[in-house]
């Protein structure tokens, strides 16, 4: 166990954890912050995605111990994003959820998109949130709201 | 702060009320469960009657004090959206305010239970189907005990009141809220009968109305069961059987111990073998301590199955006659027909797994006379009472909450509730602690209950006019029932999910024969999404459209031609599919090709136009055109999105790594690299729904979507290629 | 005598002085230099380590990375992106940290990227291109990155994401990656020898 200083979504917070112990994992049991969520363990699915110093990271894989003086962005606070909180807006007037579990993590990987390329093409939205899994398939109404959103950011 | 996360509360139900409903609905645990067509048809109708059970209203509405409603939803919501359409039933009929109305997931208990299965569940996409009524009555009494409230506070006739959202209005324009009538109404009688509202008086019911849980569903802040947490708590991972009814012959845990944080690992018996559990504070301490853990498996008394070995065998059996699940007109009639005017396909589909988002998990805490389970439970009735043969209880000394989940198709429905009884092992150890038990990823693909791997033999004699004049169809794979308490609803040993989407298609077919043979192995098998017609669909519609190619018919006029006369659903939703889609199957870029597919499941008619290119060399599916007759749409919204996401989902058949193999016992896909449900780019780019006008009883919206999807596409392709694609997943095209 | 009876370089060797001996000795005349002999010698070392799995899952001449020692596709769509690095939301380094995270199983180094297309080492079915055609990709200035034999030297002795190849940590399973054919000194010094010869190319 060891003491790691952590930056999210703005505060400072410490925890023990085990230096191997993933991101995904600090967040949900020691800081219970769990909107970002545990599907694969391995990367496949995008449900833990967070922002990591701006950078959209799979948190499943990131050790803590690699995580150094990085700013974390969680999904909760997207709210209070200006890109975050147009993205959910889009999403909730798409009705684009179903299960709502992979949410999380589509929101912030649409987020990330939409930062660095606010005009998405059809295959840059393909391209970009192609590594974040949704069971239930809701991608067509994901893709209606990345542009939605898109449009609102104008 | 969302609606959906808080959890129901015990309501204090009307004593009287609710041990009537407890008589009449007990019955005994799965004694009225059934899933077969005809029975389902009865359940819809009975549904239309007059109920079983006179619903206490104060079971399912509560009425607060600052106006919100909070209305007890008795089924899992794990995407389908019941936990919108149900209130949506009930308020409509209430006249409630829907901007106040607040869902609440129900606990398990009696009065909850499905009204048609009998049992607290969701399956046989039964949602709105089987409820539906049952909300609009409740609705509707609960009204009228508003009004029977406010009529005596004002000393008038009933007949002299109306009500606008939340408020009665009275004679000389009096004015009452349905909050401050609330107390007054619960002292007010149940009626046993009540007037509900014609369609065209509905306020929310067949309006496209926005999910309740889409905010928090978008903001991280709803709650899934894996996301339970209490001060205290601990969680349990287990190293389950390598292979399926292994038992634990000896094991070293030394090194497990060392990881700090591990609090217990000891030998747990399941319902298949046995495993290892590891508790400790945390989940991936937990996870460390159980990869070092050294774990000799007996293995001796398992048989080791293989797929390469288990398609021999059921290709073998397809050669040959099973048991009779339809027999119609001459058998021979087939053999008359010359060999160059028959077809003779042969099928070949995996196992499937389902791979819910949220990785399977139940959190118990087992306090010696009591227990409290939190579970996104598809099968709260089973789970629970599980849980409590585990734990030496009765089932209401077992306080079961049910989560939100993360998905399921199927998965949280299993018979012998092998995850509930597992955690209750493990918590039955750790007594006065709360255990949250998680299955990895990993422990989800391998762990079995998958769709069964089918094969299927068809010969098809084509008469002169093109149409089939002889069908002769043998289907091979396990049945899901045999050796749980679903045995009972099989016949004769048929499963009757075996050839469910075969036997009673709604196309004309003249000396039908279907036989099934229905193997035993040992790999655990389940429903998956859509049931028996996952395959049997692909099989049917695949073959009308190379029937029709063959006759070099129109594949929609050629399925018209072939349709029972009474098809009344299916003919209504090919007609709608044909119009709504003529105009961009008329102009086709090159290269695109157009399939089609038509099926009803679940009393649900589907049919669907895809536009298909060849894009790395896999199916991209440019657009999807489908119609559904699903009687009335409670909610147009998420019948869209049903089918939209659904047909997605349903692609997950045609993955080139979509299958669950196996080799010497061993399964060979471990997480979702290996074993890969679509993604954005797998999945249609848009898809059109279009909704049958209907005031017909509201029929399911689950599951019908998946079915049509993958022969549509398969067909398109064979356009393209000229190839037919006849064993899935398509590892190539 | 059979082929896997002769080291591959040896073997490389002999095919040299069997097809292209002629014209090397018509350009030297008469004198008998061992050195481009030698020279091509190295470079099959060099280019044996080049098509190793830990090299060439980077130089691909697709849309993705690939992976493992069976050189598959990169799992959940990883695509390259206009700089190599992944796209926007979607990077390389949405996983891939500046050193190996060996407790989650995923390889790391700084500036996680794949190489450029110029510098693929496969053909368009991910299969590894000749050794002749690999080594013109990496002596040819306009597509190496305009590093002579000196700088290439440099690069394979220096640069990180080379070094990576022979620490390149332990997978999701826990097992250490396999190490290419040849240890780092080795392929330095095979490096250096090719460098020297005048980086010779198989025909």
């Amino acid at each position: 166990m060891a003491k790691f200083q952590l930056t999210v979504n703005g505060q400072r917070k410490e925890v023990n954890a085990d230096p191997t112990t993933p991101l995904l994992w600090v967040l949900r049991e020691d800081l219970k912050m769990t909107g970002t969520k545990y599907g694969c363990g391995v990367s496949a699915c995008g449900a833990c995605t967070v922002h990591v110093d701006g950078v959209a990271t799979r948190s499943c894989m990131l050790p803590i111990s690699l995580l150094g003086d990085r700013p974390i962005t969680t999904i909760e606070a997207m709210a209070n994003d200006r890109v975050g909180r147009v993205v959910q807006d889009a999403w909730v007037e798409k009705d684009v959820v179903q299960c709502g579990y992979c949410q999380s993590g589509q929101i912030m990987s649409a987020v990330a998109l939409l930062k660095e390329t606010p005009r998405p093409t059809e295959t840059q939205i393909e391209e970009s949130m192609g590594g974040n899994l949704c069971r239930c398939a809701t991608y067509v109404r994901i893709r209606e709201a990345v542009q939605l959103a898109s449009q609102r950011l104008k | 702060m969302s609606a959906a996360t808080k959890r129901s509360k015990d309501h204090g139900i009307n004593r009287r009320s609710f041990l009537h409903a407890s008589v009449t609905a007990a019955g005994g645990l799965l004694v009225s469960l059934y899933f077969n067509r005809a029975s389902a048809q009865e359940g819809a109708s009975a549904a239309q009657g007059p109920p079983k059970i006179n619903y206490p209203p104060d079971a399912f509405v509560e009425i607060r004090p600052d106006g919100k409603i909070v209305i007890q939803v008795n089924r899992l919501e794990f995407g389908q959206g019941v936990q919108t359409a149900l209130p949506m039933v009930l308020a409509d009929e209430m006249d409630a305010d829907w901007a106040s109305v607040v869902p609440q997931l129900a606990q398990a208990k009696d009065i909850y239970k499905d009204p048609v299965f009998g049992i607290q569940m969701v399956g046989g996409s039964g949602s709105i189907a089987h409820s539906f009524q049952q909300y609009r009555e409740l609705g509707a009494k609960t009204r009228a005990m508003l009004l029977s409230a406010a009529a005596k506070n004002w000393n008038v006739g009933a007949d002299t009141l109306r009500t606008e959202p939340s408020v009665v209005i009275g004679p000389g324009g009096k004015r009452a809220t349905y909050a401050e009538l609330a107390k007054a109404a619960t002292a007010m009688p149940v009626p046993a009968n009540v007037r509900l509202k014609n369609p065209s008086e509905f306020r929310y019911i067949g309006k496209r109305t926005p999910r309740l849980d889409s905010r928090a569903k978008c903001d991280g802040s709803i709650k899934f069961g894996l996301d339970f947490d209490q001060p205290g708590m601990l969680t349990a991972v287990v190293a389950h059987p390598p292979m399926f009814g292994a038992k634990v012959r000896g094991f070293d845990d030394a090194d497990a111990r060392r990881v700090e944080g591990v609090r217990e690992i000891f030998q747990i018996s399941l319902p298949r073998g046995s495993g290892i559990a590891v508790v400790a504070d945390k989940f991936w301490t937990a996870k460390q301590a159980r990869d070092r853990l050294k774990i000799d498996w007996d293995t001796t008394e398992i048989a080791k199955e293989d797929t390469t070995a288990l398609w021999a065998k059921y290709r073998q059996l397809a050669g040959t006659k099973g048991l009779s699940a339809l027999a119609r007109g001459d058998e021979s009639a087939l053999d008359k027909i010359a060999s160059a005017n028959r077809i003779v396909a042969e099928y070949e589909f995996p196992y499937l797994a389902h791979t819910p988002m949220e990785p399977l998990n139940t959190t118990i805490r087992f306090d010696g006379d009591r227990a409290e389970a939190w579970v996104g439970s598809q099968f709260q009735t089973c789970d629970q009472m599980a849980i409590a043969q585990t734990l030496g209880l009765k089932a209401e000394q077992v306080l079961f909450h049910t989560e939100m989940a993360g998905g399921g198709f199927g998965r949280r429905a299993v018979p012998d509730s092998h995850v509930q009884r597992e955690a209750a092992e493990i918590a039955k150890k750790l007594r006065g602690t709360t255990v949250k038990l998680i299955w990895t990823r990993e422990d989800d693909v391998r762990g079995g209950f998958y769709r069964p791997m089918f094969f299927h033999r068809v010969e098809i004699g084509v008469g002169t006019d093109g149409m089939p004049a002889a069908w002769r169809h043998v289907v091979v794979g396990q049945s899901i029932m045999e050796g749980t308490p679903f045995a009972m609803m099989m016949k004769d040993g048929i499963d009757p999910t075996v050839a469910e989407g075969i036997t009673d298609t709604q196309y004309n077919l003249a000396n039908f024969n279907v036989s099934i043979h229905q193997p035993k192995v040992n790999v655990p098998v389940l429903w998956w999404r859509s049931v028996g017609n996952t395959h049997t669909a692909y099989v049917m519609e695949t073959l009308i459209e190379e029937l029709a190619e063959r006759t070099k018919m129109d594949p929609i006029a050629y399925r018209r031609k072939l349709l029972k006369p009474d098809a009344k659903k299916l003919r209504a939703a090919l007609d709608l599919m044909e119009a709504k889609s003529a105009a961009w199957r008329q102009k086709l870029p090159k290269g695109h090709a157009v399939g089609f597919a038509l099926h009803e499941s679940f009393d649900t008619g589907v049919a669907v136009a895809v536009d298909v290119s060849i894009v790395n060399k896999r199916p991209k599916v440019h657009g999807a055109t489908v119609a559904v007759h699903c009687g009335l749409a409670a909610n147009p919204l998420t019948v869209e999105s049903q089918f939209q996401a659904g047909s997605g989902f349903g692609l997950s058949q045609l993955m080139a790594k979509g299958a669950i193999t196996l080799k010497d016992g061993l399964v060979e896909q471990r997480n979702f690299h290996e074993f890969v449900p679509p993604y954005i780019m797998d999945a249609p780019v848009a898809v059109d729904v279009h909704i049958v006008p209907s005031t017909d009883p509201p029929t399911g919206c689950g599951e019908p979507p998946v079915p049509v999807i993958s022969p549509a596409v398969a067909n398109a392709l064979s356009k393209l290629t000229g190839k037919r694609y006849r064993s899935l997943p398509l590892v190539e095209i | 005598m059979s082929s896997n009876r002769v080291s591959a370089p040896i073997l490389a060797a002999l095919i040299f002085l069997c097809t292209a001996g002629a014209v090397v000795s018509a350009s030297l005349g008469k004198y008998e230099d061992p050195r481009p002999v030698d020279g091509i010698a190295a470079w099959q070392q060099v280019y044996s380590v080049l098509v190793s799995p830990r090299c060439i899952n980077c130089h691909t001449a697709s849309n993705y990375p690939e992976q493992g020692d069976n050189r598959a596709r990169h799992f959940a769509n990883v695509v390259r992106g206009p700089a190599g690095t992944g796209v926007a939301g979607f990077r390389c380094v949405t996983c891939h940290q500046k050193e190996n995270a060996d407790s989650t199983g995923v390889p790391g180094g700084k500036n996680w990227h794949l190489a450029p297309l110029s510098m693929k080492w496969q053909d368009t079915n991910d299969q590894p291109l000749s050794s002749a055609e690999v080594c013109r990709a990496i002596t040819d200035r306009a597509r190496n990155g305009g590093l002579n034999g000196a700088a290439l030297l440099k690069h394979h002795t220096e640069e990180p994401l080379v070094l990576w190849a022979w620490s390149p940590g332990r997978g999701v399973d826990g097992a250490m990656r396999t190490l290419p054919p040849l240890n780092h000194d080795e392929f330095v010094a095979a490096t250096k020898q090719w460098v020297d010869a005048g980086m010779p190319c198989p025909k």
